[in-house]
């Protein structure tokens, strides 16, 4: 069991008997557990960057959201079509703009937009597209990124990040602070916000940023538009 | 898209194939299943014409369920006809889907009813210029009302209606059938489970539009074309329809694809004739690719759809707003187009999936990576069946197929 969710944490529809616990959890990457518990039922949910379509099944499955994928590669693509989901071969930096406001209740962009050319206009699209936003990222600012870098002068090859510094997707890298500082910037709201350690677990919610910022190997945002 | 050399060796093809007058027999009766609908059910066209009487041929396999919840509809392409599984009666070919359609295959017809009717305005059986005008006992020749994409989609519902289909579990098609594919899930919104336009644009584009005229003034520059009353004549266009042929060919193919099956390689030796014979392989293969199209299909129906894909334009039906024409729409997509495709580039499907994203229908879509241009989508490309059987296979599970 990699999930433990404090009642402080929940989000408003969330009772204790929805946080996911092992059963839930057996077979499901960590961070698809955190957004599972995020979503609520029925709700309109695109996830860009689906990859094989496993989140949008579990969310389909568990929570019976309508959902839509957005995926770069062909493979995952097909992988999609035959889990029966719908999900278009496209690009979060250019796929974007196309999309209605307000055309979904979840956006999800899952590890994703330290890869995209552009992060800021991409949040802000998410923002206008979802009237909420889960956004999942590696924190930058982790201690042994920052100890690769401070000590042994090079650049980090961590679990999350595991592609050496000339094949890596990552060309946008954040740490949870400058996620933050981007956020306040384009005016998104955060409604939750958890980090979670080295090992997958959610940190105590009572802990200040800057704890976040050196022990969280990822940061995972609930967002929503500011002039809401 | 065979090469066939040995047919490419003739040094003229075209000229050969101008002497030969086979009658339109299977414009007139063809091997195939025929439809007809008299007076009382007219198909009133967009050009405002009643056309009665008229009839469709048709091609079946796979049997109907008790429920009528699994039928197929697959439409044709510009040139194609209603022997998607059939020996062909013209060429003896197989027939042009079993790459896809068939016992076991992505469409399967152990599981599926499958139904494909040559469109309106074709020569292989269904009411087109080569049929007989009751009104005179003579070929319809330019006297046949214009028709439209859509015209093609109410009459294939007419004859749906005939063989007891209420709704379709799938319509599918390539190019031209893509097009009466969007043109389905926009008239009949109800009617359509799941819709597989492959290859395909909500337009023609003007690029498009201009290959055509150029095939159309191939054909009306024939001396033999006579105004469209060749059949009357005793005389065959055949120089101009190979000619608007060869011109076309060329948009299916991708230069990637032309240079790997021909390249600059000479045909039959080593070096130039210094003459206008066939000298380089690519222009045997498409003076053969002339000759054969002109036995097995009509000058005027050629101008006939390529009119009806000129005119088509499903934002223009809805206020200029392509999402307008899938309002509300249930129907499951799956979009899918070819990387080296320029006649109907992948930008024209993105087109497509963008308008079912803002009207929120639930659409997936596939760019396959291949050399072999636009006419992939009638080819053995695994990555395109592999996506058809997910998407297919699916959409049975959630019809409780």
């Amino acid at each position: 069991m990699l999930f433990k969710g404090s009642p402080g944490n929940a989000a408003p529809w969330q009772t204790t008997d929805a946080l996911p616990r092992t059963a839930e959890g057996n077979g499901a990457r960590v961070d698809h557990i955190v957004v599972l518990g995020l979503v609520p039922p029925g709700a309109r949910v695109l996830d860009i960057g689906c990859g094989d379509g496993s989140l949008l099944a579990l969310l389909r499955d568990r929570r019976s959201i309508d959902g839509r994928g957005i995926e770069l590669s062909r493979d995952g693509v097909n992988a999609c079509l035959a889990r029966g989901l719908s999900v278009i071969q496209g690009d979060a930096d250019t796929d974007l703009e196309n999309y209605p406001d307000d055309a979904f209740d979840v956006v999800v962009l899952s590890q994703t937009i330290q890869a995209t050319r552009n992060p800021r206009i991409v949040l802000e699209h998410l923002l206008r597209i979802g009237r909420q936003v889960i956004i999942s990222f590696p924190n930058f600012g982790h201690w042994r990124v920052r100890s690769e870098l401070a000590l042994r002068g090079r650049m980090p090859v961590t679990e999350i990040m595991p592609d050496a510094w000339w094949e890596t997707p990552n060309i946008h890298h954040c740490t949870i602070r400058d996620f933050v500082g981007l956020c306040r910037l384009i005016g998104a709201r955060i409604e939750h916000a958890t980090a979670l350690d080295a090992s997958g677990r959610p940190m105590r919610f009572s802990m200040p940023w800057w704890v976040w910022n050196l022990f969280g190997a990822q940061g995972v945002f609930l967002l929503r538009r500011g002039a809401d | 898209m065979d090469t066939q050399p040995e047919t490419a060796l003739r040094p003229d093809p075209i000229d050969e194939a101008a002497g030969r007058l086979s009658e339109p027999s299977q414009a007139l009766d063809p091997k195939s299943l025929v439809m007809r609908f008299g007076a009382d059910a007219p198909l009133r066209t967009d050009a405002g014409v009643e056309l009665a009487p008229f009839q469709i041929a048709y091609q079946t396999a796979g049997t109907l369920n008790a429920a009528g919840t699994n039928a197929v509809l697959i439409c044709h392409a510009l040139t194609g006809d209603q022997y998607f599984a059939h020996t062909h009666p013209l060429t003896g070919k197989p027939g042009w889907w079993e790459t896809l359609v068939g016992p076991g295959k992505p469409v399967d017809t152990d599981r599926y009813f499958v139904v494909c009717s040559n469109v309106i305005g074709s020569c292989m059986g269904s009411t087109g210029p080569a049929s007989i005008d009751p009104a005179t006992g003579r070929p319809y020749g330019l006297n046949f009302p214009l028709v439209t994409i859509r015209d093609m989609v109410r009459a294939q519902a007419m004859l749906l209606e005939r063989l007891g289909v209420r709704d379709l579990f799938l319509c599918i098609g390539g190019s031209m059938g893509g097009m009466q594919v969007l043109q389905w899930a926009a008239l009949y919104p109800g009617r359509v489970f799941a819709a597989m336009p492959i290859a395909t644009g909500p337009r023609h584009s003007a690029q498009n539009i201009a290959f055509h005229e150029v095939g159309r003034q191939a054909i009306m520059a024939d001396p033999a074309w006579a105004d469209g009353r060749y059949l009357e004549e005793g005389t065959r266009p055949s120089k101009g329809l190979g000619v608007a042929r060869m011109g076309a060919h060329i948009t299916y193919l991708s230069e990637p694809a032309l240079h790997r099956k021909f390249g600059r390689r000479f045909q039959g030796g080593s070096a130039p004739t210094f003459s206008f014979n066939a000298d380089f392989q690519i222009e045997s293969y498409l003076r053969h690719q002339g000759l054969s199209f002109v036995e097995r299909f009509d000058a005027n129906a050629y101008l006939y759809l390529t009119r009806a894909m000129d005119y088509f334009d499903l934002a223009e039906d809805h206020d200029g707003v392509l999402a307008k024409a899938f309002q509300g729409i249930k129907t499951r997509f799956c979009v899918i187009s070819f990387t080296s495709d320029w006649l109907f580039p992948t930008s024209e499907s993105r087109v497509i999936v963008h308008a079912l994203n803002a009207a929120a229908a639930p659409v997936a879509f596939v760019e396959v990576e291949t050399d072999k241009g636009h006419d992939a989508f009638l080819l053995d490309e695994p990555a395109m069946f592999s996506a058809a059987r997910g998407f297919i296979d699916a959409a049975a599970r959630a019809r409780g197929l």
